[in-house]
């Protein structure tokens, strides 16, 4: 397993310098006609959690989705590892070490717990290391291991999410891409699954988290972005962001 | 790590015939079934419906839906991608064998080989079809290959000079092994090689689709059916994984094409009609979707009861002094109400897969223990 990537000094300058594990350079997505993404630029060093925030409908999801190759972008260029990863169909994301959680989970319902991990490790060709990372997991979510043989469907909302993330790390993702992993949670598995998400980049997985919870998110980030009807408004140190005006108005409730 | 070992062997399904796949087992059921099926036959009620070679004759014919139950069942069970123009890729398959072995085209090319060219020209009219229907799915799919469906028959009905139109092609070759079977080998009279040909050929198709199911094409199909779009995020090729679940139920269906020209020695386009796709599904339906000897259990049943079934239900019918009635008639009724039984009191067929069976009937104690207590995992 790469070791421990020594987290870039919030204090220091805005943006870490070096090669970035990910770029994004002006990149426009549509929905038909709908301009969703109007020039989005940014940067993910290795090693970082860098954070997506934004209202409903701004563009985080959509960001994700393109950057996925699950929406092609009409304009721009999306780097991963300084190779062009523009129009790279979706499912050799994975190949090149990008591994998501989508939004709302979507788990494989009618499969059990350990058919969904299996699931992630589909196109995975180095099979001895793969009960190293069941292992992972289920260190990371004992409550998975408890359930493995239960169906994907009957888990709880916080152990679905767990079990995505899981799923996403069965593919040894260089970059997680995390949508919305807060979403419609109780408050103490918010907090259990942020803190899970930092052991994980502990562990030497880069991080794109999307949410809603600015106040979480950014507590947990070292960079943060903000998304405003598909432009990039504002971007920074997460704790800078969290000092930030504009955005504790709009997000952060005053 | 011996508990992560322990774990993954008990996933593993037990490797006997009806849970799981294992070829061997696979071949000795198909022995005992081809022996016992014409013994059963001389037996009463059974010898007094007819005469072991009206049986055998019989069970030849339904091979060919049980071939095409078992195509389908990839489409449908195994990749959730509803066709109800199934028939087509049959058609197909028939029309293949008629060019490669008729006085019409003057080919006389073997029966044998035109098996694998019936196959693999149905693959690629399934890759053909698939194609445009990838962003479809459900009723929108169900409708495009409903309509792919009703155009080949219309196709070769109306393509006189290529198809013979409605006459259809006749004097097809059949096939040939020579004094292997019997004296008269093929022929109209002697149904026993059609038998031993079909039996052989379902046996091949079954041993290929567990091993198939039990493959990572046949996860990733589970995984097609269950989210497209998390399959993607798993690395699935979404589109090769569909266009490859349509070949290869084409193919299937090409294979039931082939034998049904040899076998009836003329094809017509009034034989592939959607009556055809219709009887399929609900054979797969009926034994039960994604289980595959379910599947072909339920398509042996059906035609049965459609052949034999209902011309006794007439028979007894008459003996009783209702001299009007003739259930043949009702067929569709038939089949109708039968549907509407079953999904109404079992879903998931006659024969469910073990996953299927999941699906539709969560078994309450995995229920109970998430409900017991939610919060239980955020301590952990």
């Amino acid at each position: 397993m790469t070791d421990t990537q020594p987290a870039p000094d919030l204090a220091d300058a805005s943006t870490p310098s070096g090669t970035p594990l990910l770029r994004l350079t002006d990149v426009h997505s549509y929905y038909g006609h709908i301009h969703a993404l109007q020039g989005i630029s940014l940067d993910v060093f290795p090693g970082e959690i860098v954070t997506l925030l934004g209202a409903n409908g701004a563009g985080k999801t959509t960001t994700l989705k393109t950057i996925h190759g699950l929406l092609r972008p009409r304009q721009g260029r999306i780097e991963f590892e300084g190779n062009d990863i523009t129009t790279m169909p979706a499912h050799d994301h994975v190949k090149v070490g990008i591994g998501q959680s989508p939004e709302g989970r979507r788990i494989f319902s009618r499969m059990s717990v350990l058919e969904n991990l299996q699931m992630g490790s589909y196109s995975r060709k180095d099979k001895a290391s793969l009960n190293e990372d069941y292992a992972r997991v289920f260190e990371l979510f004992p409550r998975l291991a408890e359930r493995r043989n239960q169906h994907g469907g009957t888990l709880s909302g916080g152990e679905q999410q767990m079990l995505a993330i899981g799923r996403a790390l069965m593919t040894r993702p260089k970059l997680l891409m995390l949508d919305e992993p807060s979403m419609g949670l109780a408050p103490i598995l918010v907090e259990q699954i942020f803190s899970i998400t930092q052991d994980i980049n502990r562990q030497g997985t880069t991080i794109l988290l999307v949410e809603q919870n600015a106040r979480m998110a950014l507590g947990v980030a070292n960079r943060g972005y903000v998304l405003q009807t598909g432009r990039i408004v504002r971007s920074g140190p997460g704790p800078a962001l969290l000092e930030d005006e504009e955005v504790r108005k709009a997000y952060l409730g005053g | 790590m011996s508990r992560l070992d322990a774990l993954r062997t008990r996933s593993a399904r037990p490797r006997t015939f009806l849970g799981g796949h294992q070829s061997l087992s696979v071949f000795l059921f198909a022995i005992a079934i081809t022996v016992l099926l014409p013994v059963i036959a001389t037996l009463p009620p059974f010898s007094g419906f007819g005469t072991q070679k009206d049986w055998v004759n019989g069970f030849a014919d339904a091979g060919v839906y049980i071939l095409l139950a078992l195509g389908l069942n990839v489409v449908v069970g195994f990749a959730g991608l509803l066709d109800l123009g199934y028939a087509a890729f049959f058609a197909i398959g028939a029309y293949t064998y008629a060019y490669g072995n008729s006085g019409f085209t003057g080919l006389d090319i073997p029966f044998w080989p035109m098996l694998i060219v019936g196959a693999l020209v149905a693959a690629t009219f399934g890759i053909l079809l698939g194609a445009p229907t990838l962003r479809l799915r459900g009723d929108y799919l169900a409708i495009v290959t409903l309509g792919f469906g009703e155009i080949v028959p219309v196709v070769f009905l109306n393509s006189d000079k290529y198809t013979n139109g409605t006459n259809g092609i006749t004097g097809i070759g059949q096939p040939s092994i020579y004094g292997v079977f019997g004296i008269n080998g093929f022929g109209f009279t002697n149904p026993w090689p059609y038998y031993i040909t079909i039996v052989v050929i379902i046996t091949i198709v079954v041993c290929l689709l567990y091993r198939l199911e039990d493959s990572r094409l046949g996860r990733a199909w589970v995984a097609l059916r269950e989210d497209e779009l998390a399959a993607a995020s798993m690395g699935i090729n979404t589109v090769t994984t569909k266009l490859l679940a349509f070949a290869i139920g084409a193919s299937t269906a090409g294979l039931a094409g082939v034998f049904f020209s040899s076998k009836l020695s003329s094809v017509t386009p009034d034989s592939f009609g959607f009556t055809v796709s219709f009887t399929a599904l609900a054979m797969v339906v009926l034994g039960g979707m994604g289980n595959i000897w379910g599947v072909a259990a339920g398509a042996f049943i059906v035609y049965e009861l459609q052949t034999q079934g209902l011309k006794q239900l007439n028979t007894f019918a008459h003996s009783i002094g209702l001299q009007n009635v003739d259930f043949t008639n009702y067929q569709y009724l038939l089949y109708g109400l039968a549907l509407v039984l079953m999904m109404l009191l079992r879903p998931e067929g006659l024969f469910p897969s073990r996953r299927r069976r999941r699906e539709l009937h969560e078994t309450p104690a995995e229920d109970e223990l998430t409900a017991a207590d939610p919060t239980a995992g955020v301590a952990a």
